[in-house]
């Protein structure tokens, strides 16, 4: 196996960003098929496909788009393009190589749910990307394939893009929901589901760069064509951001339920020289990390990664390699969920200073023992107590850093200095 | 006392046109007025919004206050800032945000005494695949080395 593109095939070609470019490569071709099918019939289609949201969830999309009521009320389409988990990378090399391809996937997408007005929500920080979707948008308009009447089918569909403003939790769908409304960007309890009740509260669907742009694929080639790739729970293909201490990070599009360690071999041409493989964290930075050990029974699917306790996520794979200590890393997470927890629950906005506290004071070598228990214990009350899942994911990283390298943990107390690099952490970073 | 320009006057106005509930116009608008203030928000400028905006000051005050790329106080020139979390963090980006601030003579969120730069630390920015990488103020520098970025900024006037 190797990489299997179907998103990307045409990345590597500056002018497939253009309308012109995109449409060259058969770009807008699926779109007046679409718009002749009966939107319930792509509905079908994308649910046959077995597509899972690829923004971190993994939800199937197809029956999120079910879920939307049957009424003709004015229902919103809201791309996720927040694009915070840390180790994630893909949405924005699809924003500013292939923009007309989001775009496409949007229309298509709007169709079949019945929206009228669609929301591109990016990343305060992502001011490139902004500027390549908002130019694209307008070669779209030009072209009639936005607006009114959309290729002279009747249906209409404006597009616009919303500029965060710099708050991880905007990428949780409901915290979204609410920045785009003018709020703090909190999360809302569910249900009501944002499909029920969302922008305005008006029923909305929320989906990812990524799972948007493959519903064109599906729509073009079929449901059976897109299953031929990945598992059979696990359909399609997925891109793999793959950062940290490998010879060639970057964007890799591969089947699901590809071996994790071919990724890093193959594709990303194995650690760098002199050193060996030590954890991987395979779905972005809230997923438990990974051991070496671990690492070579994993492949890149859903229910591969569940089974050794992990998660997909969005398919950031983050790499460590002998010579980073977990102690430091740890710290680097408990205090990045610690600033970005949105305040609204106790366990989360208590429980994520906590831990950054503790780890900080482990690191600053004054810490106990029972610290490292009391990490545990800590973490294990943060767990599903709280509206969105920011509290496991801080507390997800935390438990199994520390009972996967424990002796590190352990270490660091008694010495007040680093296992790997001998070092105390003031030695290490100032 | 902060008043936008006409041009800003105009675009707030355009951003408050532009969706069904005016409040989802803070956010725009915010960054407007912050650009027209050199980088940064003060009282005066909630104040004006919220007389333009015709929106409460608390509603556009825990918006101001809420999102992390809205600044409180002022920042130099060119708003440094470099990505630490772990992606960056496994490829020395800790030790280059240092490493500027050492050559540059100021701590983290201070500016410096020509008034030219600030550097901040800050969080994931998606550039992980090509850490190091550090922002000034809208674009990215990837791939790089406490050399390469000071060079880069000792280039900046």
């Amino acid at each position: 196996m190797a990489e299997t593109k179907v998103l990307t095939e045409f990345y590597h070609l500056p002018e497939y960003q253009t309308l012109a470019g995109y449409k060259a490569k058969g770009g807008y071709e699926t779109l007046p098929k679409a718009l002749k099918m009966q939107p319930q019939a792509i509905i079908d289609e994308v649910k046959a496909s077995g597509l899972r949201g690829r923004g971190g969830a993994g939800f199937p999309t197809g029956m999120k788009w079910g879920f939307l009521p049957k009424n003709g009320e004015p229902r919103y389409l809201l791309c996720n393009a927040d694009e915070g988990e840390p180790g994630t990378f893909k949405d924005r090399m699809m924003m500013e190589r292939a923009p007309h391809q989001l775009i496409e996937g949007m229309i298509i997408s709007a169709f079949a749910v019945g929206s009228h007005k669609g929301y591109i929500y990016v990343r305060g920080e992502y001011v490139f990307p902004i500027e390549c979707l908002n130019k694209a948008i307008k070669e779209a308009y030009d072209a009639g394939l936005l607006g009114k009447n959309i290729l002279g089918s009747g249906f209409d569909f404006d597009l616009d893009v919303y500029r965060g403003a710099g708050a991880y939790i905007c990428g949780e769908e409901t915290g979204m929901i609410s920045s785009l409304e003018g709020l703090k960007g909190q999360p809302k309890l569910k249900p009501p589901f944002p499909a029920v009740q969302g922008y305005l509260r008006k029923p909305t669907i929320v989906n990812n760069v990524e799972t948007l742009a493959a519903v064109t694929y599906i729509v073009k080639d079929g449901a059976q064509t897109y299953r031929k790739h990945g598992t059979e729970k696990s359909a399609g293909t997925k891109l793999f951001s793959v950062s940290g201490n490998v010879a060639k990070p970057g964007n890799y599009e591969v089947p699901l339920g590809y071996p994790l360690l071919d990724l890093i071999n193959k594709e990303c041409g194995g650690m760098k020289p002199g050193r060996k493989l030590k954890a991987i964290i395979p779905g972005g930075s809230s997923a438990p990390v990974l051991t070496a050990e671990e690492c070579a029974k994993a492949n890149l699917d859903y229910e591969s990664l569940a089974g050794l306790g992990t998660m997909l996520g969005s398919g950031a794979v983050i790499v460590m390699d002998d010579s980073q200590c977990m102690v430091d890393m740890l710290g680097v997470l408990t205090h990045f969920y610690a600033h970005e927890s949105c305040g609204q629950c106790t366990p989360c906005r208590e429980g994520t200073g906590w831990l950054n506290k503790i780890l900080h004071s482990i690191l600053e070598g004054r810490g106990r023992l029972q610290d490292i228990d009391l990490l545990v214990k800590v973490a294990d009350n943060m767990k599903g107590k709280t509206i969105c899942a920011l509290s496991d994911a801080a507390a997800l990283p935390v438990l199994s850093f520390v009972t996967k390298f424990r002796d590190e943990f352990e270490f660091y107390v008694r010495e007040g200095r680093s296992k790997v690099k001998g070092t105390t952490y003031a030695e290490m970073h100032h | 006392m902060f008043k936008l320009s006409e041009q800003g006057l105009a675009n707030v106005k355009k951003e408050l046109a532009r969706y069904e509930a005016k409040e989802s116009a803070i956010i725009p608008s915010l960054y407007i007025a912050q650009k027209e203030n050199n980088g940064f928000i003060t009282p005066d400028i909630i104040r004006h919004l919220s007389q333009v905006m015709e929106i409460p000051e608390a509603r556009i005050n825990e918006v101001f206050k809420f999102y992390t790329m809205f600044n409180q106080e002022p920042v130099g020139k060119y708003h440094v800032q470099v990505c630490t979390n772990i992606s960056c963090a496994l490829e020395g980006g800790r030790e280059m945000a240092s490493h500027i601030c050492k050559e540059l003579g100021v701590k983290l969120n201070e500016v410096t005494a020509d008034g030219r730069f600030t550097v901040s630390k800050v969080e994931c920015l998606g550039s992980c695949g090509t850490a190091p990488m550090m922002q000034v103020n809208d674009t990215y520098h990837e791939k790089l080395t406490p050399e390469s970025a000071m060079n880069l900024l000792r280039g900046m006037r």
